[in-house]
Protein backbone atom coordinates (compact mmCIF):
# COMPACT_ATOMS: atom_id res chain seq x y z
CA UNK A 1 0.00 0.00 0.00
CA UNK A 2 1.38 3.70 -0.98
CA UNK A 3 2.02 5.72 2.18
CA UNK A 4 -0.17 8.97 2.77
CA UNK A 5 2.24 11.14 3.60
CA UNK A 6 5.93 11.05 2.90
CA UNK A 7 8.53 13.06 3.87
CA UNK A 8 11.93 13.08 1.90
CA UNK A 9 14.79 15.08 3.36
CA UNK A 10 13.12 17.96 4.26
CA UNK A 11 15.44 21.16 6.05
CA UNK A 12 13.47 24.03 7.26
CA UNK A 13 15.38 26.93 8.59
CA UNK A 14 13.69 29.64 10.65
CA UNK A 15 14.97 33.15 9.44
CA UNK A 16 17.59 31.99 6.43
CA UNK A 17 20.13 34.98 6.08
CA UNK A 18 19.64 36.73 9.12
CA UNK A 19 21.66 36.88 12.00
CA UNK A 20 18.42 35.09 13.55
CA UNK A 21 18.89 31.68 11.52
CA UNK A 22 17.66 29.31 13.54
CA UNK A 23 18.07 25.16 11.84
CA UNK A 24 14.59 23.82 12.77
CA UNK A 25 14.54 20.95 10.79
CA UNK A 26 17.76 18.69 9.14
CA UNK A 27 16.85 16.11 6.83
CA UNK A 28 14.00 14.84 8.49
CA UNK A 29 12.77 11.22 6.51
CA UNK A 30 9.82 9.39 6.96
CA UNK A 31 6.40 7.91 5.28
CA UNK A 32 3.41 7.45 6.93
CA UNK A 33 0.83 4.99 6.25
CA UNK A 34 -3.06 5.04 6.46
CA UNK A 35 -4.52 4.25 9.61
CA UNK A 36 -1.53 4.26 11.84
CA UNK A 37 -1.67 5.97 15.13
CA UNK A 38 1.94 7.47 15.44
CA UNK A 39 3.20 9.59 18.54
CA UNK A 40 5.74 12.11 18.15
CA UNK A 41 8.14 12.32 20.82
CA UNK A 42 10.85 15.43 21.70
CA UNK A 43 12.54 17.69 23.96
CA UNK A 44 11.27 21.25 24.05
CA UNK A 45 12.90 23.11 20.84
CA UNK A 46 13.72 19.61 18.95
CA UNK A 47 11.09 20.63 16.11
CA UNK A 48 8.53 18.83 16.75
CA UNK A 49 5.89 21.92 15.86
CA UNK A 50 7.84 22.55 13.14
CA UNK A 51 7.73 19.56 11.68
CA UNK A 52 3.77 19.15 11.95
CA UNK A 53 3.65 22.51 10.66
CA UNK A 54 5.07 21.37 7.41
CA UNK A 55 2.81 18.47 7.04
CA UNK A 56 0.15 20.71 5.75
CA UNK A 57 1.03 23.55 4.24
CA UNK A 58 1.56 26.02 6.78
CA UNK A 59 5.36 25.77 6.89
CA UNK A 60 7.40 25.86 2.91
CA UNK A 61 10.46 23.65 3.58
CA UNK A 62 13.74 24.79 2.86
CA UNK A 63 14.31 22.20 1.10
CA UNK A 64 13.20 18.74 0.26
CA UNK A 65 9.23 17.66 0.08
CA UNK A 66 6.27 16.56 1.54
CA UNK A 67 4.27 14.57 -0.23
CA UNK A 68 0.50 13.65 0.30
CA UNK A 69 -0.67 10.49 -1.76
CA UNK A 70 2.68 10.98 -3.59
CA UNK A 71 1.97 14.39 -5.04
CA UNK A 72 4.29 17.17 -3.81
CA UNK A 73 1.94 19.69 -1.56
CA UNK A 74 3.63 22.71 -2.70
CA UNK A 75 3.53 21.57 -6.37
CA UNK A 76 0.81 24.72 -6.92
CA UNK A 77 -1.90 26.00 -5.16
CA UNK A 78 -4.58 23.95 -5.47
CA UNK A 79 -2.52 20.59 -3.68
CA UNK A 80 -1.27 23.26 -0.87
CA UNK A 81 -4.88 24.06 -0.27
CA UNK A 82 -6.30 20.20 -0.70
CA UNK A 83 -3.29 19.65 2.07
CA UNK A 84 -4.56 22.13 4.12
CA UNK A 85 -7.77 20.26 4.13
CA UNK A 86 -6.59 16.62 3.89
CA UNK A 87 -3.91 16.67 7.11
CA UNK A 88 -5.88 18.20 9.74
CA UNK A 89 -3.98 20.41 12.40
CA UNK A 90 -5.06 21.16 16.18
CA UNK A 91 -2.67 23.48 17.38
CA UNK A 92 -1.52 23.24 21.10
CA UNK A 93 -4.14 25.09 23.12
CA UNK A 94 -6.74 25.25 20.44
CA UNK A 95 -9.61 26.94 22.70
CA UNK A 96 -7.89 29.77 22.43
CA UNK A 97 -9.02 30.09 18.76
CA UNK A 98 -12.82 30.14 18.92
CA UNK A 99 -14.20 33.06 17.61
CA UNK A 100 -17.87 31.95 16.48
CA UNK A 101 -21.00 33.37 18.33
CA UNK A 102 -22.46 29.79 18.87
CA UNK A 103 -20.50 26.40 19.11
CA UNK A 104 -22.02 25.00 15.91
CA UNK A 105 -20.86 27.65 13.47
CA UNK A 106 -17.40 27.36 15.03
CA UNK A 107 -16.85 24.13 14.06
CA UNK A 108 -18.62 24.76 11.09
CA UNK A 109 -16.01 27.61 10.44
CA UNK A 110 -14.02 24.63 8.48
CA UNK A 111 -16.00 22.83 6.29
CA UNK A 112 -17.38 26.05 5.03
CA UNK A 113 -14.15 27.29 3.68
CA UNK A 114 -13.93 24.00 1.93
CA UNK A 115 -16.92 24.87 -0.26
CA UNK A 116 -19.45 22.30 0.95
CA UNK A 117 -22.93 22.58 0.98
CA UNK A 118 -25.01 23.56 4.00
CA UNK A 119 -26.30 20.05 4.07
CA UNK A 120 -22.86 18.63 4.10
CA UNK A 121 -21.54 21.22 6.65
CA UNK A 122 -24.69 20.42 8.92
CA UNK A 123 -24.26 16.52 8.90
CA UNK A 124 -20.02 17.19 9.15
CA UNK A 125 -20.85 19.05 11.95
CA UNK A 126 -23.55 16.95 14.64
CA UNK A 127 -21.20 13.67 13.50
CA UNK A 128 -17.27 16.20 14.70
CA UNK A 129 -19.27 16.98 17.60
CA UNK A 130 -20.79 13.51 18.10
CA UNK A 131 -17.21 11.98 18.45
CA UNK A 132 -16.05 14.64 21.02
CA UNK A 133 -18.72 14.24 22.52
CA UNK A 134 -20.70 18.11 22.40
CA UNK A 135 -24.64 17.89 22.57
CA UNK A 136 -26.88 19.04 20.81
CA UNK A 137 -27.98 21.76 23.39
CA UNK A 138 -24.03 23.02 23.89
CA UNK A 139 -24.18 23.17 20.13
CA UNK A 140 -26.14 26.94 20.60
CA UNK A 141 -24.49 28.29 23.26
CA UNK A 142 -21.64 30.64 22.86
CA UNK A 143 -18.24 28.88 22.76
CA UNK A 144 -16.97 31.25 25.20
CA UNK A 145 -19.48 30.14 27.95
CA UNK A 146 -18.12 26.54 28.03
CA UNK A 147 -15.80 24.89 30.53
CA UNK A 148 -11.65 24.50 29.29
CA UNK A 149 -12.36 21.01 28.73
CA UNK A 150 -15.53 21.34 26.71
CA UNK A 151 -14.05 24.48 24.46
CA UNK A 152 -11.00 22.20 23.76
CA UNK A 153 -13.21 19.75 22.75
CA UNK A 154 -15.15 21.96 20.47
CA UNK A 155 -11.91 23.12 18.93
CA UNK A 156 -10.76 19.59 18.20
CA UNK A 157 -14.28 19.01 16.40
CA UNK A 158 -13.55 22.21 14.53
CA UNK A 159 -10.45 20.20 12.92
CA UNK A 160 -12.35 16.88 12.81
CA UNK A 161 -15.69 18.05 10.71
CA UNK A 162 -13.14 18.80 8.09
CA UNK A 163 -12.98 14.91 8.01
CA UNK A 164 -9.27 14.67 7.36
CA UNK A 165 -7.47 12.12 6.20
CA UNK A 166 -4.56 12.65 8.91
CA UNK A 167 -5.28 14.23 11.80
CA UNK A 168 -2.14 15.99 13.71
CA UNK A 169 -2.56 17.43 17.36
CA UNK A 170 0.37 19.18 19.43
CA UNK A 171 -0.26 17.98 22.56
CA UNK A 172 -4.08 17.88 23.02
CA UNK A 173 -4.11 16.90 26.52
CA UNK A 174 -1.81 19.78 28.02
CA UNK A 175 -3.35 21.32 31.02
CA UNK A 176 -6.86 19.02 31.35
CA UNK A 177 -7.56 16.91 33.88
CA UNK A 178 -6.80 13.10 34.05
CA UNK A 179 -10.68 12.56 33.37
CA UNK A 180 -10.53 15.35 30.83
CA UNK A 181 -7.57 13.69 29.28
CA UNK A 182 -8.75 10.12 28.86
CA UNK A 183 -12.02 11.58 27.34
CA UNK A 184 -10.00 13.23 24.09
CA UNK A 185 -7.61 10.71 23.65
CA UNK A 186 -10.66 8.24 23.47
CA UNK A 187 -12.51 11.12 21.21
CA UNK A 188 -9.78 10.60 18.88
CA UNK A 189 -8.78 6.90 19.20
CA UNK A 190 -13.03 6.84 18.19
CA UNK A 191 -11.96 9.32 15.17
CA UNK A 192 -9.48 7.04 13.96
CA UNK A 193 -11.25 3.72 13.80
CA UNK A 194 -14.64 5.67 12.46
CA UNK A 195 -12.94 6.99 9.01
CA UNK A 196 -9.76 4.86 9.06
CA UNK A 197 -7.79 8.20 9.29
CA UNK A 198 -4.14 8.33 10.39
CA UNK A 199 -3.37 10.15 13.76
CA UNK A 200 -0.09 12.20 14.71
CA UNK A 201 -0.01 13.29 18.30
CA UNK A 202 3.02 15.05 19.76
CA UNK A 203 2.84 14.31 23.65
CA UNK A 204 4.80 14.62 26.85
CA UNK A 205 3.05 11.82 28.16
CA UNK A 206 5.00 8.70 27.73
CA UNK A 207 2.12 6.59 29.30
CA UNK A 208 -0.30 8.18 26.67
CA UNK A 209 1.94 7.26 23.53
CA UNK A 210 2.92 3.84 24.88
CA UNK A 211 -0.73 2.73 25.52
CA UNK A 212 -2.24 4.10 22.17
CA UNK A 213 0.36 4.44 19.47
CA UNK A 214 1.47 1.52 17.77
CA UNK A 215 4.73 3.86 16.01
CA UNK A 216 6.88 6.46 17.60
CA UNK A 217 8.91 9.41 15.62
CA UNK A 218 12.08 10.68 18.07
CA UNK A 219 12.54 13.91 17.62
CA UNK A 220 15.87 15.50 18.65
CA UNK A 221 18.14 18.60 17.96
CA UNK A 222 16.48 19.51 14.66
CA UNK A 223 16.72 15.88 13.88
CA UNK A 224 14.59 12.52 13.51
CA UNK A 225 16.63 10.23 16.22
CA UNK A 226 14.10 7.48 16.31
CA UNK A 227 11.05 5.84 14.24
CA UNK A 228 9.86 2.19 15.55
CA UNK A 229 7.19 0.61 17.42
CA UNK A 230 7.09 1.70 20.74
CA UNK A 231 8.72 -1.44 22.26
CA UNK A 232 11.43 -0.76 20.15
CA UNK A 233 12.08 2.92 21.00
CA UNK A 234 11.33 2.41 24.94
CA UNK A 235 14.44 -0.60 25.37
CA UNK A 236 16.68 2.33 24.31
CA UNK A 237 16.05 3.48 27.71
CA UNK A 238 19.36 5.43 28.10
CA UNK A 239 19.24 7.18 25.24
CA UNK A 240 16.02 8.75 25.38
CA UNK A 241 17.12 9.84 28.56
CA UNK A 242 20.68 11.58 27.40
CA UNK A 243 18.00 13.28 25.14
CA UNK A 244 15.79 14.58 27.86
CA UNK A 245 13.05 12.62 27.48
CA UNK A 246 11.89 9.59 29.93
CA UNK A 247 10.40 6.40 29.38
CA UNK A 248 6.67 4.95 30.98
CA UNK A 249 7.24 4.52 34.92
CA UNK A 250 6.45 1.15 34.30
CA UNK A 251 9.07 0.13 32.11
CA UNK A 252 11.57 1.64 34.37
CA UNK A 253 10.34 -0.38 37.23
CA UNK A 254 10.27 -3.63 34.98
CA UNK A 255 14.08 -2.17 33.67
CA UNK A 256 15.10 -2.01 37.59
CA UNK A 257 14.04 -5.56 37.93
CA UNK A 258 15.66 -6.59 35.43
CA UNK A 259 18.90 -5.21 36.84
CA UNK A 260 18.07 -6.73 40.30
CA UNK A 261 18.51 -10.08 38.90
CA UNK A 262 14.62 -10.92 37.99
CA UNK A 263 13.63 -12.50 34.77
CA UNK A 264 11.05 -10.30 33.39
CA UNK A 265 10.74 -9.14 29.73
CA UNK A 266 10.58 -5.19 29.03
CA UNK A 267 7.20 -4.28 29.42
CA UNK A 268 5.44 -0.65 28.58
CA UNK A 269 2.10 -1.05 29.27
CA UNK A 270 0.32 -1.36 32.52
CA UNK A 271 -1.89 -4.22 30.75
CA UNK A 272 1.74 -5.92 30.05
CA UNK A 273 3.13 -5.39 33.59
CA UNK A 274 0.18 -7.00 34.73
CA UNK A 275 0.48 -9.94 32.50
CA UNK A 276 3.95 -10.32 33.29
CA UNK A 277 3.50 -10.05 36.77
CA UNK A 278 1.16 -13.34 36.52
CA UNK A 279 3.14 -15.11 34.46
CA UNK A 280 6.30 -14.16 37.10
CA UNK A 281 4.45 -15.27 39.92
CA UNK A 282 2.02 -18.03 38.45
CA UNK A 283 5.57 -20.12 37.31
CA UNK A 284 6.97 -19.27 40.78
CA UNK A 285 3.70 -20.80 42.21
CA UNK A 286 4.39 -23.89 40.27
CA UNK A 287 8.03 -24.29 41.01
CA UNK B 1 6.37 37.87 8.40
CA UNK B 2 5.10 39.40 11.22
CA UNK B 3 7.98 39.30 13.01
CA UNK B 4 9.66 41.88 10.90
CA UNK B 5 7.92 44.52 12.07
CA UNK B 6 10.91 46.93 13.84
CA UNK B 7 9.48 49.75 15.08
CA UNK B 8 10.23 50.60 18.49
CA UNK B 9 12.69 47.25 18.98
CA UNK B 10 15.43 47.18 21.52
CA UNK B 11 19.02 46.38 20.05
CA UNK B 12 20.51 45.36 23.44
CA UNK B 13 24.35 46.27 23.40
CA UNK B 14 26.38 48.19 25.60
CA UNK B 15 27.87 51.25 23.37
CA UNK B 16 28.39 54.53 25.16
CA UNK B 17 25.25 55.41 24.07
CA UNK B 18 23.19 52.46 25.62
CA UNK B 19 24.60 53.17 28.87
CA UNK B 20 23.12 56.80 28.72
CA UNK B 21 20.73 57.56 31.40
CA UNK B 22 17.58 57.53 29.82
CA UNK B 23 16.78 60.80 31.04
CA UNK B 24 19.70 62.11 29.38
CA UNK B 25 18.36 60.40 26.02
CA UNK B 26 15.18 61.92 26.31
CA UNK B 27 16.24 65.47 26.68
CA UNK B 28 18.51 65.35 23.85
CA UNK B 29 15.94 63.64 21.61
CA UNK B 30 13.70 67.07 21.96
CA UNK B 31 16.82 69.13 21.97
CA UNK B 32 17.83 67.27 18.71
CA UNK B 33 14.32 67.66 17.22
CA UNK B 34 13.99 71.44 18.11
CA UNK B 35 17.13 72.11 16.49
CA UNK B 36 16.12 70.05 13.74
CA UNK B 37 13.39 72.82 13.45
CA UNK B 38 14.73 75.22 13.58
CA UNK B 39 17.89 74.43 10.84
CA UNK B 40 17.19 76.20 7.78
CA UNK B 41 19.97 75.93 5.29
CA UNK B 42 22.79 73.30 3.87
CA UNK B 43 24.90 74.30 6.71
CA UNK B 44 22.72 73.59 9.16
CA UNK B 45 21.32 70.60 7.72
CA UNK B 46 24.78 69.31 7.32
CA UNK B 47 25.37 70.10 11.14
CA UNK B 48 22.67 67.83 12.00
CA UNK B 49 23.68 64.83 9.60
CA UNK B 50 27.27 64.94 11.30
CA UNK B 51 25.59 64.92 14.62
CA UNK B 52 23.39 62.16 14.01
CA UNK B 53 25.59 60.43 11.75
CA UNK B 54 28.30 60.28 14.89
CA UNK B 55 25.65 59.23 17.03
CA UNK B 56 24.82 56.63 14.75
CA UNK B 57 28.73 55.39 14.41
CA UNK B 58 29.14 54.95 18.71
CA UNK B 59 25.76 53.24 19.34
CA UNK B 60 26.90 50.70 16.88
CA UNK B 61 23.52 50.47 15.43
CA UNK B 62 23.42 48.49 12.02
CA UNK B 63 22.99 50.92 9.66
CA UNK B 64 21.02 48.20 7.61
CA UNK B 65 18.54 48.14 10.33
CA UNK B 66 17.76 51.83 10.33
CA UNK B 67 17.31 51.81 7.02
CA UNK B 68 14.58 48.45 7.41
CA UNK B 69 12.73 50.48 9.98
CA UNK B 70 12.52 53.41 7.51
CA UNK B 71 10.20 51.27 5.23
CA UNK B 72 6.88 52.32 6.70
CA UNK B 73 7.59 55.95 6.19
CA UNK B 74 8.41 55.72 2.40
CA UNK B 75 5.27 56.98 0.99
CA UNK B 76 5.05 59.51 4.22
CA UNK B 77 8.60 60.62 2.31
CA UNK B 78 7.01 60.65 -1.20
CA UNK B 79 4.21 62.50 -0.39
CA UNK B 80 6.42 64.99 1.19
CA UNK B 81 8.56 65.52 -1.16
CA UNK B 82 6.06 65.76 -4.41
CA UNK B 83 3.85 68.00 -2.68
CA UNK B 84 6.94 70.42 -2.12
CA UNK B 85 8.62 70.33 -5.30
CA UNK B 86 5.62 70.66 -7.31
CA UNK B 87 3.82 73.75 -5.09
CA UNK B 88 5.96 75.63 -4.34
CA UNK B 89 6.99 79.03 -6.42
CA UNK B 90 10.32 80.56 -5.30
CA UNK B 91 13.58 81.79 -6.76
CA UNK B 92 14.02 80.52 -10.92
CA UNK B 93 12.07 78.08 -12.82
CA UNK B 94 14.21 75.37 -13.76
CA UNK B 95 11.42 72.72 -15.55
CA UNK B 96 8.12 74.09 -17.30
CA UNK B 97 6.19 71.31 -18.99
CA UNK B 98 2.44 71.69 -19.19
CA UNK B 99 0.91 72.35 -15.53
CA UNK B 100 3.70 71.42 -13.37
CA UNK B 101 6.82 74.25 -12.75
CA UNK B 102 9.76 73.44 -10.75
CA UNK B 103 11.46 76.07 -9.23
CA UNK B 104 15.00 76.27 -7.42
CA UNK B 105 13.05 77.35 -4.55
CA UNK B 106 10.80 74.18 -4.40
CA UNK B 107 13.65 71.83 -5.20
CA UNK B 108 15.41 73.34 -1.79
CA UNK B 109 12.38 72.76 0.33
CA UNK B 110 11.39 69.05 -1.40
CA UNK B 111 14.81 67.97 -0.34
CA UNK B 112 15.06 70.14 3.27
CA UNK B 113 11.60 68.39 4.12
CA UNK B 114 12.50 64.82 2.96
CA UNK B 115 15.73 65.27 5.02
CA UNK B 116 13.78 66.34 8.16
CA UNK B 117 11.45 63.55 8.27
CA UNK B 118 14.50 61.20 7.74
CA UNK B 119 16.08 62.81 10.30
CA UNK B 120 13.42 62.95 12.31
CA UNK B 121 12.23 59.66 12.90
CA UNK B 122 16.16 58.12 12.38
CA UNK B 123 16.65 59.86 15.93
CA UNK B 124 13.47 58.66 17.46
CA UNK B 125 14.93 54.97 16.42
CA UNK B 126 17.88 55.78 18.10
CA UNK B 127 16.39 55.88 21.11
CA UNK B 128 14.62 53.12 21.23
CA UNK B 129 16.92 51.14 19.38
CA UNK B 130 19.68 52.26 22.39
CA UNK B 131 17.23 52.02 25.28
CA UNK B 132 15.21 49.20 26.58
CA UNK B 133 11.43 49.85 26.81
CA UNK B 134 11.70 49.34 30.76
CA UNK B 135 14.28 52.21 31.32
CA UNK B 136 12.71 54.30 28.93
CA UNK B 137 9.81 54.25 30.90
CA UNK B 138 11.77 54.56 34.24
CA UNK B 139 13.14 57.49 32.69
CA UNK B 140 10.19 59.42 31.57
CA UNK B 141 8.29 58.47 34.76
CA UNK B 142 11.45 60.80 36.43
CA UNK B 143 11.22 63.35 34.01
CA UNK B 144 7.18 63.60 34.43
CA UNK B 145 7.80 63.77 38.27
CA UNK B 146 7.18 67.04 38.97
CA UNK B 147 3.69 66.59 37.82
CA UNK B 148 2.97 64.82 40.40
CA UNK B 149 2.27 68.27 42.16
CA UNK B 150 -0.76 69.20 39.86
CA UNK B 151 -1.87 65.53 40.28
CA UNK B 152 -1.36 63.79 37.47
CA UNK B 153 -0.63 60.27 37.77
CA UNK B 154 3.08 59.84 36.48
CA UNK B 155 3.65 56.27 37.79
CA UNK B 156 0.23 54.72 36.78
CA UNK B 157 1.27 56.40 33.30
CA UNK B 158 4.45 55.06 33.23
CA UNK B 159 3.19 51.30 34.63
CA UNK B 160 0.28 51.52 31.91
CA UNK B 161 2.90 52.79 29.10
CA UNK B 162 5.59 49.82 30.31
CA UNK B 163 3.20 47.37 30.11
CA UNK B 164 1.97 48.00 27.15
CA UNK B 165 5.55 47.73 25.42
CA UNK B 166 6.19 44.79 27.27
CA UNK B 167 3.22 43.03 25.71
CA UNK B 168 3.85 43.91 21.97
CA UNK B 169 6.52 41.17 21.18
CA UNK B 170 4.08 38.44 23.05
CA UNK B 171 0.76 39.71 20.82
CA UNK B 172 2.76 39.31 17.86
CA UNK B 173 3.70 35.77 18.32
CA UNK B 174 -0.20 35.27 19.21
CA UNK B 175 -1.45 36.81 15.93
CA UNK B 176 1.09 34.25 14.59
CA UNK B 177 -0.39 31.27 16.44
CA UNK B 178 -3.53 32.49 15.86
CA UNK B 179 -3.80 32.67 12.28
CA UNK B 180 -1.81 29.74 11.69
CA UNK B 181 -4.46 27.71 13.55
CA UNK B 182 -6.95 29.63 11.65
CA UNK B 183 -5.46 28.86 8.06
CA UNK B 184 -5.17 25.07 9.14
CA UNK B 185 -8.88 25.68 9.00
CA UNK B 186 -8.82 26.20 5.80
CA UNK B 187 -9.17 30.23 6.12
CA UNK B 188 -7.81 32.44 3.65
CA UNK B 189 -6.00 36.16 3.97
CA UNK B 190 -4.49 37.09 1.07
CA UNK B 191 -7.59 36.23 -1.44
CA UNK B 192 -10.60 37.93 -1.75
CA UNK B 193 -12.24 41.33 -2.45
CA UNK B 194 -11.78 43.87 0.35
CA UNK B 195 -14.88 43.20 1.93
CA UNK B 196 -14.01 39.32 2.18
CA UNK B 197 -10.68 40.03 3.42
CA UNK B 198 -12.08 42.64 6.13
CA UNK B 199 -14.42 39.53 6.94
CA UNK B 200 -11.21 37.25 7.27
CA UNK B 201 -9.87 39.55 10.03
CA UNK B 202 -12.90 38.29 12.37
CA UNK B 203 -11.51 35.01 12.90
CA UNK B 204 -8.01 36.61 14.27
CA UNK B 205 -9.62 39.57 16.42
CA UNK B 206 -11.57 38.20 18.38
CA UNK B 207 -9.46 35.07 19.68
CA UNK B 208 -6.73 38.08 19.99
CA UNK B 209 -8.96 40.22 22.07
CA UNK B 210 -9.94 37.55 24.38
CA UNK B 211 -6.62 36.15 24.82
CA UNK B 212 -5.63 40.13 25.61
CA UNK B 213 -8.32 40.34 28.18
CA UNK B 214 -7.83 36.89 30.12
CA UNK B 215 -3.58 38.21 30.22
CA UNK B 216 -4.71 41.17 31.07
CA UNK B 217 -7.17 39.72 33.99
CA UNK B 218 -4.10 37.42 34.91
CA UNK B 219 -1.44 39.60 34.91
CA UNK B 220 -3.90 41.71 37.54
CA UNK B 221 -4.18 39.08 39.50
CA UNK B 222 -0.64 38.38 40.12
CA UNK B 223 0.29 41.90 40.54
CA UNK B 224 -2.66 41.91 43.51
CA UNK B 225 -1.09 39.06 44.87
CA UNK B 226 2.48 40.90 45.21
CA UNK B 227 0.63 43.72 47.37
CA UNK B 228 1.32 46.08 44.18
CA UNK B 229 -0.51 49.60 45.23
CA UNK B 230 1.12 52.10 42.78
CA UNK B 231 3.77 55.32 43.21
CA UNK B 232 3.00 55.59 46.92
CA UNK B 233 6.26 54.41 49.00
CA UNK B 234 8.15 52.81 46.26
CA UNK B 235 11.25 52.03 45.82
CA UNK B 236 13.18 51.23 42.72
CA UNK B 237 15.50 48.31 42.21
CA UNK B 238 17.79 50.60 39.60
CA UNK B 239 18.17 54.04 40.75
CA UNK B 240 18.52 56.45 37.84
CA UNK B 241 21.77 58.69 38.63
CA UNK B 242 23.65 60.87 36.14
CA UNK B 243 27.47 59.74 35.26
CA UNK B 244 30.18 61.58 33.39
CA UNK B 245 28.87 60.09 30.53
CA UNK B 246 25.94 62.01 30.08
CA UNK B 247 27.20 65.12 31.28
CA UNK B 248 29.49 65.04 28.08
CA UNK B 249 26.10 64.18 26.28
CA UNK B 250 24.45 66.87 27.72
CA UNK B 251 27.73 69.44 26.44
CA UNK B 252 27.33 68.25 22.56
CA UNK B 253 23.61 68.71 22.59
CA UNK B 254 23.72 72.05 23.96
CA UNK B 255 26.92 73.08 21.58
CA UNK B 256 24.51 71.45 18.31
CA UNK B 257 21.56 73.27 19.35
CA UNK B 258 23.55 76.88 19.83
CA UNK B 259 25.46 76.27 16.37
CA UNK B 260 22.37 75.68 14.96
CA UNK B 261 20.62 79.27 16.75
CA UNK B 262 23.68 80.97 15.80
CA UNK B 263 23.94 79.82 12.22
CA UNK B 264 20.16 80.78 11.85
CA UNK B 265 20.81 84.08 13.51
CA UNK B 266 23.65 84.64 10.25
CA UNK B 267 20.98 83.87 8.04
CA UNK B 268 22.88 80.71 7.19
Amino acid sequence: MNPILEVKNLTYIYSAGTPFEHKALDNVSFSVHRGEFIGIIGHTGSGKSTLMQQLNGLLKPTSGSVLLDGRDIWADKQQTRQARFRVGLVFQYPEYQLFEETVYRDIAFGPKNMGLSQEEIQRRVLEAAGFVGITQQQLQVSPFDLSGGQKRRVAIAGVIAMEPEVLILDEPTAGLDPVGRAEILQNIENYRKAKNATVMMVSHSMEDVARLTDRLLVMNGSKLAMDGPPQEIFSHAQALLDMGLSIPQVTQVFLHLQKMGLDVKNVYTIEQAVAECKRILGGAAHA
Amino acid sequence: MLKDITLGQFFPGSSPIHRLDPRTKLILLVVYIVALFLAKSWVSYGVMLAFLLVVIKISAIPPKSIVRGMKPVVMILVFTGVLNLFFTREGEVLVHFWIITVTSGGLQRAIFMMARILMLITGTFLLTYTTSPISLTDGLESLLNPLKKVHVPVHELSMMMCIALRFIPTLIDETDKIMSAQKARGADFENGSLMERANALIPILVPLFIGAFRRADELATAMECRCYQGGEGRTKMKILRYHRNDLKAFGTGAGVLVLVCILAAFGL
